[in-house]
């Protein structure tokens, strides 16, 4: 909160400026979906997206509503940009990542416009640390067109259940692959490696099952380096919903709350593995 | 058992479930065999008048994977389910966790031959009891890197353990660590005294972590220096069998070169079981205080070696006992460090002492 370092005058008009008490609120979303070094930032007036892609095949998206930020106003109806998402980590936790408990970094993020840096002062304890990142043009972002209406089964479960599995993930299996379905085993996650298969089974009576809504047998196969990375995010999360649509696009989003009890999403968007046609059981 | 060998041999029995492994030069054996109380269900499957319970082998590294975790094991697995599918290939392990979730695992397995060790506890001179404890708290203060320890008896009924010091070592640069157990620290003691071996520590410190985590007294029966050491350990629901050769004694030297410093456990064969008698007969009457077995024995074995090993060896081992007191230590240790063994081939035939056998050997 306390800015001994003067902050911008008032005068100048930002295309994006927002304030955040604790910068780890945003950091720890930001490493979230941190598997690539560069990300797109979009500002709107609802919030901030971060969004990161590889290959094509997947995006994740790390959303920090307008209301997380102490202050937060965006002058044109939306502000994006391309920025190094590792620069722009270390500079959020140039303090150090250990969190002492009662200290945080403030943060203030200031964006001029199209061809200008992201400036970022971040105070800890009276230091001050100013940084200016610069920004690229914003490459075209995937469109993965999943929309609730779209969606043929739809699982909610609690995190805990999910996070040693993906932690314990067989990585010489190229592939992990999803069964959802109303019957036997309702929700299953295979992977193929050198030893042999395993298979997760997760029944739709337990308690961990929020919420169970499969209508069709689906199995679909997608890349475990691609999904690997979410392991962060579900870490981080208490709440996983998975979701597939007709032609096996799988949809992750995961409910985090942070230190102040606020809630955040990250979500990941994945394609089906265009090797597999005939997905096996 | 992973500190002995890379492949887990799954063995069910009658009489429970055997999990076995031995390690590449084959001088190094163990098995847990588990009784069919330890588990809530056991059913070994039929064996037919004509076919014998199947049996297997799985990578080492793929079976502990299963185990990754053991504290979290702990909290979240209720129970285990092992089945051994032999039309589908596949060894499957199923673990019963918390919240309904299942985890199944299915491992590629390969078939194998029976793995056995040939050796008998009741044929050894010497037995020692101990909580695996006293002999864990021994341990210690060995360097975690050293590979051999020498096991021995003293007066007054001490036992002594000692770094194992190759002789082409600068005594200058070593560092020699002894230490002396009384004999109140066992729980019986009932051993050849001025007797010794020389064995494979790292194998050994595998089964003294089991023995420790698990509180059970560990039982070492040993006899001359090149007879092989079995540890045991036994339960109501649990055996367990260790068995280390051992390095063959210094002034041995009526030793081919390639039969040096492995136990010399005759292969389980007619003429060597009769052999053997007499010999362990012989060893029992003379022992009466020797240090060391002493070269009176030599003759009556060197016979016995020659006609086993009809190589070119030969030749070279008469020469050898001719000079007594130069031990050719050097094939000690290439022994010792894994020759390999080409499974398979019968005892006799082979110039290493083969501890487990491919072939059915019985016990």
């Amino acid at each position: 909160m306390p800015f001994s370092a003067q902050p911008p005058a008032s005068g100048e008009r930002y295309a994006l400026s927002a304030s955040l008490d604790n910068a780890r609120h945003l950091s720890s979303l930001l490493r979230a979906v941190h598997f690539q070094d560069y990300a797109t930032c979009l500002a709107t007036a609802s919030g901030l997206r971060v969004t990161v892609e590889d290959a094509k095949c997947i995006q994740a998206n790390a959303f920090i509503q307008a209301e997380i930020f102490q202050e937060f106003s965006v002058q044109e109806e939306s502000v994006m940009f391309r920025i190094s998402l590792s620069v722009l980590l270390d500079c959020l936790t140039i303090f150090g990542t250990s969190s002492l408990p009662g200290t945080s970094t403030a943060l203030r993020m200031c964006y001029h416009g199209y061809g200008h840096p992201l400036m970022l002062f971040l105070e800890e304890g009276g230091v001050v640390t100013v940084c200016k990142i610069n920004t690229q043009e914003p490459d075209e972002l995937l469109d993965f067109d999943f929309c609730s209406t779209k969606v043929v089964n739809k699982i909610i479960l609690q995190s805990e259940g999910l996070r040693e599995a993906f932690a314990e993930l067989d990585m010489t299996s190229e592939v992990l692959q999803i069964t959802m379905s109303p019957d036997k085993p309702y929700f299953r996650l295979s992977t193929f490696g050198n030893a042999g298969s395993a298979h997760l089974d997760y029944p739709r009576d337990s308690d961990l099952m929020e919420a169970f809504y499969c209508n069709q047998t689906q199995t679909n196969r997608y890349k475990i380096s691609l999904l690997k990375p979410s392991t962060k995010a579900l870490a981080l999360s208490c709440k996983v919903s998975i979701r597939t649509d007709a032609q096996g696009f799988l949809s992750l989003q995961y409910m985090i709350r942070n230190e102040d009890g606020q809630i955040c999403f990250v979500e990941y968007y994945c394609c089906p593995d265009e090797n597999i046609t005939e997905a096996e059981l | 058992l992973s500190r002995i060998g890379d492949e887990l041999y799954l063995e069910p029995t009658e009489s429970g479930l055997s999990l076995r492994a031995v390690n590449s030069s084959r001088s190094g054996f163990a098995s847990f065999l588990f009784a069919p109380l330890f588990f809530q269900l056991y059913e070994p499957g039929s064996a037919g008048p004509e076919t014998e319970l199947f049996r297997c082998k799985v990578h080492m590294k793929s079976f502990l994977g299963i185990f990754r975790s053991l504290p979290s094991l702990e909290k979240s697995v209720g129970k285990c389910l092992i089945l051994l599918k032999p039309r589908a290939s596949r060894l499957v392990l199923q673990l019963h966790c918390k919240y309904g979730v299942t985890k199944t695992h299915n491992l590629a397995f390969q078939e194998c031959e029976r793995l056995q060790a040939v050796f008998d506890t009741q044929s050894c001179a010497s037995h020692l009891c101990a909580p695996a404890r006293v002999l864990a708290e021994a341990v210690v203060h060995f360097p975690p890197t050293l590979a051999e320890v020498t096991l021995g008896t003293g007066p007054g009924g001490k036992i002594s353990l000692r770094n194992y010091v190759e002789d082409e070592a600068e005594p200058s640069k070593t560092m020699v660590t002894e230490l002396w157990l009384a004999e109140d620290e066992f729980q019986s003691v009932a051993v050849a005294p001025g007797s010794h071996i020389t064995f494979c520590l790292k194998e050994f410190r595998g089964l003294l972590s089991f023995a420790e985590a698990s509180n059970l007294p560990l039982t070492i029966h040993f006899d001359e220096p090149g007879r092989p050491v079995i540890f045991t350990l036994d339960d109501t629901v649990l055996e367990v069998h260790l068995v280390l050769a051992t390095l063959s004694d210094l002034e041995s030297d009526s030793q081919s070169p390639s039969t040096n410093g492995v136990s010399h456990l005759p292969a389980p064969s007619d003429d060597f079981a009769d052999d053997l008698e007499s010999f362990m007969a012989d060893m029992e009457t003379s022992e009466g205080g020797s240090e060391r077995p002493s070269s009176p024995t030599f003759p009556l074995r060197t016979p016995r070696t020659a006609e086993s090993k009809p190589e070119e060896e030969q030749e070279e081992e008469e020469e050898e006992g001719a000079v007594p007191g130069t031990p050719p230590h050097k094939k000690f240790r290439s022994l010792f460090f894994g020759s390999v063994m080409t499974p398979g081939r019968p005892g006799p035939a082979t110039t290493q002492e083969v501890l487990a056998e491919d072939s059915e050997g019985e016990s």
